[in-house]
């Protein structure tokens, strides 16, 4: 279609065709806006005064510009009587963040690799236990794990939060790398194996450097996911471990007294401001990674 | 046999003991938990677990309890019309960017923005903009439209749609985007041949394009359909199940039951019929979706 | 019925010209073929006479009639894909019939040009099944059913044939000669395959760079290549190609390239040559004849033979000239020997060296 309607015209266009452009604009311009409009309010908000957040106008520009909501965000909102702000949370969630991603990854890669090249009795049935595991609503799972952690000792631990991630990000992690291999030819694993390779010499000198743009997906797919987390780390990352979006939750949702609502919004920026980033750099990835991890095996 | 499969395993030998992380997370953390889970649900556990037995008496008190019929009442409400809306949305947005539109790229990253971000920012935000004290009705008061009323998040009858709102803002993109790439891929020589055939375009899509895309349909359902079970972190953050029990979802019923409530056997009763309830509805198409085809035959 | 005719017809992508200022005038019931190599051009026109493309200058007539801005659909058109462009989630019987119900024809009508269309290509058993559970070869019939319901006066085939297999491609080939003889419709066919264009066709036009080289029946086209580009296009195995020069020695004129001497002398050259021209000489392999024993007969060293099954390809060297010849299997010619051979001049063709162009 889009194809047929490039090449260049001298037809004018009917007014028929005319109105059908100008609806399309429309209708993706009002949606747009839509889209737009919780981002717009969040960031005026968070630069206005708290006199200036009272007099409720919630989509107008801020009058005197100020990035003091910000600061106090970042070092000293309250949640119940700490008032150390949101830098806390952003130092979990990136102490939790990188062993997760690391770990979760190479498990994805390595079980991804042992199911598509290698002969291992019972595998399928065990990938598809994994698979259908992650269907299954997390409450299902917390309460045992919980008491698991506790009898081990690490329950509350930045090793629990992190041991979370893995396990629960290992079905999504492995169909990926699965699918992405089983894409590979064949003949290049059967030629290393006849080169004398064995399992991790293949592994790492030939499956590896092939996977990065899997492993590009597969990041970004991790870091957002773990990001945006909210139950794993509320239940499992212990008092001194909270993830951001716990501690968000709780300026927000906790204060007492008149709520500083553009601290809040400021907050709620900054939470958002990792998976914002990768979204917009990663672009076309993003979108892959949706599709991949979820299309067919 | 027994002696091939010595040889066997011994030759691929590596391969399992590689494996063993994966079987060890199945076996324990997903099978394990979820029969001790199952198992408890049929104990009398409160604080602490039991090992006694009482049969479905768990189940029996589950279902008289208003706040789970509640709870189910809701999800069921909030399914339907969010799978709904975001389907016809997501679709409608991938047609609408499909027709050649200048600044697509930018009309798609606006759409899917959103679900780049976590479900506590999606509840956040529109806590505050549908706040009566200070949202839009406040703004149109201030306006001078005295009697604009918007007060969904505060008021039990429209509690719900205002969760529907804000994770339809959250997921619609994630439609639009599946279905866009679907759309790419359609042959052009189809939509040739629909033009010859003199088809109009909303025929195409209706009865040859949108059905080819079939796959791209049902994957994006079930991920939506997955989100909404497990939705937890948007009822939270926006209404924490309020007004009253008016916006209690079951995952949060389950989350009080377990570590406010201390009622150990009511939660895990709740959620072994979730998990019965997913297993039936997804099992189908999980099947179809994932393991018809399977991988590469070795 | 229809003729069809394209005058001054300019069509661009953006800023690149696609084809230029074409004229071509195709009769009523003519089967004609666009041949070229992928990027001539030929698809693109086929697509503007379809209406799927629209073009940036000049005017497309069928019978006398402007059809350079009429919607495809009201062009009387049949249209068959190299894709075959199945609705693939409709069953054989619904891809038939999906553009009538759209147009309002009535059920009875429907029933009867289906049923006719898929008699026709021998189709009718395969009526409720879905295209994915069709060979190749039976969904470009279906494809082509498709065109032939829609009761049009021109049909529009796209390289219908490139994605079948050889053995499929000669059997379908042969179908759609039949449907012509039977419906003696207008016919516009696009290929890069020669053998089709050869087969098919009651006039060929060779396409390059979005401009017609050569427009003739197969036997001209092949026999007189009206440069080298078509001369080269055609004919398997290729053309041999020999730079020198035409020298006049009296009433005699030969070609010169190095110790290489060929009479000419009984080439119709279509113009007056001056002497010591400088020209390339086309040889088709089977117009280097084995010499049995005449007179005229020149030795050559060959280098190497390739069987072909009905003849053979050998590969020898004429006084530093190389050039391919096809043998008989009875001729005995065997690598690393001498073979005489005499050249059929009459059918040899000349071309400018600078132009290109026949001579």
């Amino acid at each position: 279609m889009s194809q047929a309607k490039s090449a260049t015209t001298k037809r004018p266009l009917t007014y028929h065709e005319v109105w059908g452009r100008v609806g399309i604009y429309a209708f993706l311009g009002v949606l747009a806006l839509f889209f737009l409009l919780p981002l717009y309010v969040m960031l005026v908000t968070s630069f206005k005064s708290m006199d200036e957040v009272r007099l409720g106008l919630i989509f107008s520009l801020p009058q005197q510009f100020s990035i003091d909501a910000w600061v106090k965000a970042w070092t000293s909102a309250c949640t119940g009587l700490e008032c150390t702000g949101l830098q806390v949370g952003f130092g979990n969630s990136v102490k939790i963040l990188v062993p997760s991603v690391v770990l979760s990854i190479l498990l994805g890669a390595l079980n991804g690799y042992a199911l598509s090249f290698w002969k291992v009795r019972g595998a399928n049935v065990l990938f598809a236990c994994l698979l259908l595991g992650s269907f299954v609503p997390y409450q299902v799972f917390i309460y045992p794990l919980v008491r698991f952690y506790a009898k081990t000792g690490i329950y509350g631990s930045l090793p629990a939060i992190v041991i979370t991630h893995i396990i629960f990000g290992m079905p999504v992690m492995t169909l990926l790398f699965r699918n992405y291999y089983s894409g590979l030819p064949l003949e290049l694993f059967k030629a290393a194996r006849i080169d004398g390779a064995g399992f991790w010499k293949i592994f790492f000198s030939i499956i590896l450097p092939m996977s990065v743009p899997i492993a590009i997906v597969a990041v970004i797919m991790q870091v957002t996911a773990i990001w945006n987390d909210f139950l794993l780390g509320l239940v499992f990352a212990g008092r001194d471990n909270l993830p951001m979006t716990v501690q968000l939750n709780n300026i927000v949702n906790t204060t007492t007294g008149e709520r500083a609502y553009n601290v809040n919004m400021a907050a709620t920026v900054l939470t958002s401001l990792v998976p914002l980033t990768v979204y917009l750099v990663s672009g076309r990835w993003f979108v892959r990674g949706i599709a991949s991890g979820a299309v067919k095996g | 046999m027994g002696a091939d499969l010595t040889r066997h395993v011994k030759r691929n030998i590596v391969a399992y003991i590689a494996l063993l992380p994966m079987a060890a997370v199945v076996i324990f953390a997903y099978l394990g938990t979820m029969a001790w889970s199952v198992r408890l649900s049929f104990s009398s556990s409160k604080l602490l677990p039991r090992n006694d037995f009482v049969g479905f008496a768990q189940y029996v008190t589950l279902f008289d309890t208003s706040r789970w019929q509640t709870s189910l009442g809701n999800l069921a409400i909030i399914a339907f019309f969010f799978l709904l809306i975001c389907f016809v949305l997501g679709c409608l947005l991938a047609i609408f960017i499909d027709q050649n539109v200048r600044a697509e790229s930018l009309f798609r990253t606006v759409f899917l923005y959103p679900y780049a971000m976590s479900f506590v920012v999606a509840g956040l935000i529109w806590q505050w903009i549908l706040n009566p004290d200070l949202g839009i009705q406040h703004t149109m008061h201030g306006l001078g439209f005295s009697g604009f009323v918007l007060d969904w998040v505060v008021n039990p009858q429209m509690v719900l749609y205002a969760i529907i709102l804000a994770t339809v803002w959250h997921g619609s993109g994630l439609v639009m985007a599946l279905i866009l790439a679907g759309l790419r891929g359609v042959d052009t020589e189809i939509w040739k041949a629909t033009r010859i055939d003199g088809i109009p375009a909303w025929r195409v899509y209706v009865s040859i394009v949108l059905p080819m895309l079939r796959p791209m349909i049902i994957t994006s359902l079930v991920l939506l359909s997955i989100s909404i079970v497990k939705m937890y972190d948007v009822v939270v953050a926006m209404t924490n199940g309020g007004p009253g029990t008016a916006s209690e979802v079951p995952a949060k019923f389950i989350m009080d039951n377990l570590f406010e409530r201390a009622n150990i056997g009511l939660a895990t009763a709740a959620s072994t019929v979730m998990l019965v309830t997913v297993l039936l509805v997804m099992a189908p198409v999980i099947y179809s979706q994932y393991f018809r085809k399977s991988g590469r035959a070795s | 019925m229809s003729s069809v005719s394209l005058q001054n017809i300019d069509i661009s992508y953006g800023n690149v010209p696609i084809v230029k200022k074409l004229d071509l005038t195709i009769k009523d019931g003519e089967f004609l073929v666009l041949l070229g190599p992928s990027g001539c051009g030929k698809s693109t026109l086929l697509n503007a006479i379809g209406g799927l493309t629209d073009v940036s200058g000049g005017s497309i007539f069928f019978n006398d009639k402007d059809v350079t801005w009429t919607d495809p659909k009201d062009r009387g058109i049949g249209m068959v894909f190299q894709s075959y462009a199945l609705y693939p989630t409709m069953s054989v019987e619904r891809n038939l019939s999906f553009g009538l119900r759209i147009a309002g024809i009535d059920r009875a009508t429907i029933e009867k040009k289906v049923k006719w269309a898929s008699e026709l290509l021998q189709i009718d058993h395969l009526l409720d099944r879905k295209p994915s559970a069709l060979s190749g070869g039976q969904r470009q019939r279906v494809a082509i059913g498709r065109a032939l319901v829609r009761d049009a006066d021109i049909f529009l085939f796209d390289e219908p044939l490139s994605n079948l297999d050889a053995k499929l491609r000669a059997e379908l080939r042969l179908e759609i000669k039949k449907l012509h003889k039977t419906l003696k419709s207008t016919m516009i066919y696009v290929t890069h395959d020669q053998i089709e264009a050869l087969t098919l066709a009651d006039r060929i036009a060779v396409m390059k760079d979005g401009i017609i080289q050569q427009l003739d029946t197969p036997l001209n086209v092949y026999n007189k290549p009206a440069n080298e580009f078509v001369g080269s296009f055609l004919g398997s195995p290729a053309m041999n190609k020999v730079e020198g020069r035409l020298v006049s020695e009296g009433e005699s004129r030969f070609f010169i390239a190095g110790d290489f001497r060929l009479d000419v002398s009984r080439y119709p050259f279509a113009q007056n040559i001056e002497s010591s021209r400088k020209v390339v000489l086309g040889l088709r392999p089977e117009h280097i004849l084995p010499a049995n024993g005449s007179a005229a007969a020149i030795e050559g060293q060959v280098s190497l033979v390739e069987p072909m099954g009905s003849n053979i390809l050998a590969w020898s060297t004429f006084d530093g000239v190389s050039l391919s010849h096809l043998v008989g299997q009875d001729d005995s010619c065997e690598a690393d020997r001498t073979f005489p051979v005499t050249i059929d001049v009459q059918k040899a063709s000349f071309f400018d060296a600078e132009t290109g162009w026949r001579l």
